[in-house]
């Protein structure tokens, strides 16, 4: 049994070192690459007496950010992903959480990275860490003290009150994770993954670390072919990418404008999707584009590892059906509570609850959030164990697959990204200037929709909106209000606001 | 002209698109503005940009996204 989540990287080195692990298409990493320079920055940790502490990682998604983390990891810590694509508030807030003694950047953000406030800490480039010298004995010594319950990584989600949640997750959660994932999707040495995943979430485990399990390779996709359809699926054919786990708007941005009239992925044989219902239409352009590909849902929240339902396409689906999240991965059970803490019966909706090793270790440093969403699975109270509630809403269909309905609160989907409306409520009010604002979603155009009472212009909000939120958080239309409008017992009145 | 440039402004108020050439390669347009923004011209001008015409040189201006319509117009 795997109990440390580098255990294949030490294992493919010796089988395939030559061989191209990571590339964002122009800039490449061999396993063997990948392996020496996480060794190098696990020495470094080792000699400055950094130990099971998390590390900052703020680079350009790149194969040096992936072999970074694995250096993290080398050196018995766990690294904290961000982005240049968050904006500087949110990287402060994930700084003031973790209290990191080390961030590591590269050279496009090295001058954003000092311009935080972070105490007894330093700011280390990447392409000087990888120079530092080996240290064989220490870092084996480190591998062999290691249990699978230490924590590898914390991604941080979207909090209703405007603060991120860090997910924290250990080895175990992750080997199971990688297990159960490649045998569903049946990745191999041959599976060549295009990645469409940002670094700093859990989606991209999918690829990193089934690459290091089966030799294989993963492809960077450039951001900017997720703009310019016809160039996306030409990366796909050059590089002969044959599996791809993206979010649906991604594979709809491809499917809606006629792309596959002029152009076809030839090389494709197994297509995940998830995150987001994915409209029948575009599915069946995506399956008569590329018959052979297997096609499969998934579905999971980040504080339960990556995705835990599977669906794999296996029936024609009509127009206003809705594709199935399917069945648990092994390993994992799926409750579905109804309000009052007892299974729903069948047919019936009920929350879905999530049970198994799959569960992270809850949120960092924040033992309050963690007690509201890990609780005591109410259906046996005889020993301590834990379950997640998700807060989506599901129920089973006739067939006896898991299908879902809908959310509890205010959060939603929007181009994957999992987010609170309360948060982007909370950063809008924070704006001087603001009096009201309310956020809705518009789920049938996809759009997130701000309205406000204030002083300041559409204009002038944005732009401070944008030091304060991630891009894919910004609303895609600001609207101005002269009043808001209330419901009789004097809430915001969002019903209203979507007929606007 | 007037009614594109209204288009761009409700989708991102803060850019000045009557100046501002790079709107891709500088990725002030991201994936999902570009695809309501497809949509936002279909209902408005009547004309569908498919993939083929979806390329950075006709959308890093509002100038060339323009002359793009009007070309499509007048192949109706």
């Amino acid at each position: 049994m795997r109990n440390h989540l580098l255990s294949d990287l030490y294992r493919v080195v010796t089988e395939k070192p030559d061989k191209i692990a990571y590339s964002d298409g122009k800039n490449s990493l061999t396993f063997r690459d990948v392996y020496l320079q996480s060794q190098s920055i696990g020495s470094y940790l080792h000699e400055k007496g950094i130990y099971k502490r998390p590390i900052v990682i703020f680079m350009k998604k790149s194969p040096q950010e992936i072999a970074a983390f694995f250096g993290v990891v080398a050196g018995g810590c766990f690294y904290v992903p961000v982005d240049e694509e968050m904006p500087q508030s949110r990287i402060q807030m994930i700084l003031d959480n973790v209290q990191t003694p080390l961030i590591i950047c590269d050279e496009t953000t090295e001058k954003l990275a000092a311009g935080f406030q972070v105490k007894d800490c330093e700011i280390k480039p990447y392409d000087r860490l990888i120079g530092t010298g080996i240290n064989e004995t220490a870092l084996k010594e480190i591998y062999d003290r290691a249990i699978d319950t230490d924590p590898v990584y914390i991604v941080f989600t979207s909090g209703s009150t405007g603060i991120p949640k860090g997910v924290v997750a250990c080895h175990r959660s992750v080997c199971d994770y990688v297990e159960q994932l490649s045998e569903i999707l049946g990745f191999d040495e041959d599976t060549v993954f295009g990645n469409q995943a940002p670094l700093y979430f859990d989606a991209c485990l999918k690829e990193i670390y089934p690459t290091l399990k089966f030799g294989a390779t993963t492809y960077l996709i450039p951001r900017q072919c997720f703009s310019i359809p016809v160039s996306l699926v030409d990366f796909l054919n050059a590089h002969k990418i044959n599996t791809i786990c993206w979010v649906v708007s991604a594979l709809t941005m491809v499917s809606a404008f006629g792309t596959f009239q002029t152009v076809k992925p030839e090389f494709l044989r197994t297509i995940a999707f998830g995150s987001e219902v994915f409209p029948i239409k575009q599915f069946r352009l995506w399956r008569e584009a590329v018959p052979g590909a297997s096609f499969t849902n998934l579905y999971g929240p980040t504080e339960c590892t990556g995705m835990c339902c599977y669906y794999r396409v296996d029936r024609e689906f009509d127009q206003e059906d809705v594709i199935p999240i399917g069945r648990p991965f092994p390993n994992r059970e799926i409750l579905l509570l109804s309000e009052d803490g007892r299974e729903a019966a069948y047919g019936e909706q009920g929350e879905i609850c999530v049970r198994g090793t799959a569960l992270t270790l809850g949120y960092y440093n924040d033992p309050q959030r963690t007690a509201a969403a890990f609780v005591q699975n109410p259906l046996q109270k005889a020993y301590p164990e834990l379950i997640y509630r998700t807060g989506d809403i599901g129920r089973y269909n006739q067939n006896g697959e898991l299908c879902f309905v809908s959310r509890r609160d205010y959060q939603i989907k929007h181009m994957g990204h999992r987010i609170e409306l309360g948060e982007i409520e909370v950063n809008v009010n924070a704006v001087s200037g603001v009096k009201l604002s309310a956020c809705v979603y518009d789920s049938e155009k996809g759009r997130i929709l701000l309205y406000y009472v204030g002083d300041l212009t559409e204009k002038d909000l944005i732009l401070d909106l944008k030091n304060r939120l991630p891009r894919y958080m910004l609303p895609n239309k600001t609207v101005r209000l002269e009043n808001m409008p209330f419901t009789a017992n004097g809430k915001i009145d969002r019903v209203a606001l979507k007929t606007l | 002209m007037e009614e594109l440039l209204d288009i761009l402004k409700e989708l991102h108020p803060e850019v000045d698109f009557e100046t501002e050439e790079h709107l891709v390669d500088n990725a002030i347009l991201d994936s999902f503005d570009i695809v309501s923004l497809i949509a936002s011209i279909h209902e408005e001008f009547d004309v569908t940009i498919d993939a083929g015409r979806i390329l950075p040189e006709n959308f890093n201006s509002a100038k060339a996204l323009y002359a793009l319509i009007r070309k499509l117009e007048n192949e109706d």
